[in-house]
């Protein structure tokens, strides 16, 4: 499935690189500590977090991963979109929970 | 999709998980909702009674702050386990644990998949 | 509920900074004091995330401080001051998100920046003043009786 796909099909806001948007992908990942994405994330995921520092842009970018959702209505800090839109990492947002989300995204993939 | 309690053995079914520790009767607690988050600060997001919390985080401070946000349960993911201290902690707190071998997305999809709902935040 | 408190209670605990193991023990002890008193959940609840968010600040950037509270039947002053590095800028440290907390803090599930927004939501009446390179105080104030 398509990002743009999942993005419609969740109502997500795009807030960075949306050249990104065509991207596949292949399964999603949740947390919120970097660590743990550098660790165990796979290419093509998408990456559902509250966090919301310029970091995340680095992690998405040397993982590979389809984009990052930003969960709970937080907006990425200026200094990440401005990071995600150099490195070429889509950055998208939604008022939802982590939980929900990551639910909402199991559901449409596993169908 | 309809909204259901979960029983906390319901749940640890769902999730192949294991208990680390149990409070009295931890098989019977009634679970209305779940939050799943790294953060401890997101955790004191989230209000409402009976919640269930999915997390990667092993320090014990996960277990101070789920007592001041009224956490009835943690589930750890990817098969982490907490440290004894972190044990402890919750045995002290009446706090049960469990640990599941999935991530912290599936762990969210299976149970939203059984009808859970997310906790409101603040 | 009328909480039972007669006369004035305070009281205060030391906070040593980089001590992740006892943290959020004063804020614990505080919430049980509350319930003893037979304060409101709800009012206990938001004094215990307001305490525990402040004592975090202090363990996580401070060397030392102190949190202090005093409990009269109309509400519960609290008042956490740390010999820290001080906040350059206020206004933008109350923005949700931002935050100068170095990875290691953020590996520990701490320094995403919600602290003092926390801390604000939570409480009644909430003011900060800081020095930079000698430290920082937080005055709250919780209303008991709504």
């Amino acid at each position: 499935m398509k990002l743009s796909e999942l993005a419609e099909k969740l109502s997500l806001k795009i807030a960075s690189h949306t050249e990104g948007m065509n991207g596949n992908i292949t399964g999603a990942y949740s947390s919120d500590l970097l660590s743990d994405v550098m660790a165990n994330s796979k290419v093509g995921n998408v990456w559902i977090t509250l966090q919301t520092h310029i970091n995340i842009v680095a992690v998405a970018s040397l993982k590979g991963l389809a984009g990052i959702i930003i969960v709970g209505n937080r907006q990425p800090q200026p200094e990440t979109i401005e990071k995600a839109e150099a490195e070429k990492v889509t950055i998208l947002t939604t008022s939802h929970t982590a939980y929900e989300t990551a639910g909402q995204i199991y559901q449409i993939l596993s169908t | 999709m309809e909204k259901a309690n979960m029983k906390l053995k319901e749940i640890a079914k769902v999730l192949d998980a294991h208990f680390i520790t149990e409070a009295m009767d931890a098989d019977d607690l009634d679970i209305s909702s779940a939050c799943s988050t790294d953060l401890m600060s997101v955790v004191l997001y989230y209000h409402s009674m009976n919640c269930l919390l999915i997390t990667g985080l092993t320090q014990p401070s996960v277990i101070r702050t789920a007592e001041i946000a009224c956490i009835k349960c943690i589930v750890f993911v990817q098969g982490k386990n907490p440290n004894l201290q972190t044990i402890e902690l919750a045995k002290e707190k009446g706090i049960p644990l469990l640990s599941t071998p999935h991530s912290m997305y599936s762990v969210s999809g299976r149970l939203f998949q059984a009808g859970l709902p997310s906790s409101p935040e603040k | 509920m009328t909480p039972d408190i007669s006369g004035n209670v305070e009281g205060s605990f030391q906070l040593i900074g980089g001590n992740f193991t006892n943290a959020g023990e004063a804020s614990t002890q505080l919430k049980m004091k509350l319930f003893e008193f037979g304060v409101d959940d709800a009012i206990i609840r938001r004094a215990a995330i307001a305490t525990f968010e402040a004592e975090m600040n202090v363990i996580i950037y401070a060397a030392a401080g102190q949190l202090h509270y005093y409990i009269t039947p109309e509400n519960i002053k609290i008042r956490v001051e740390d010999m820290g590095p001080g906040i350059e800028d206020i206004e933008q440290a109350m923005q949700e998100g931002y935050s100068t907390a170095p990875e290691w803090v953020r590996e520990m599930g701490w320094g995403a920046g919600m602290g003092l927004p926390n801390m604000k939501r939570n409480s009644d009446e909430f003011m900060i003043e800081s020095v930079v390179g000698e430290g920082t105080t937080v005055h709250m104030t919780i209303n008991l009786n709504e």
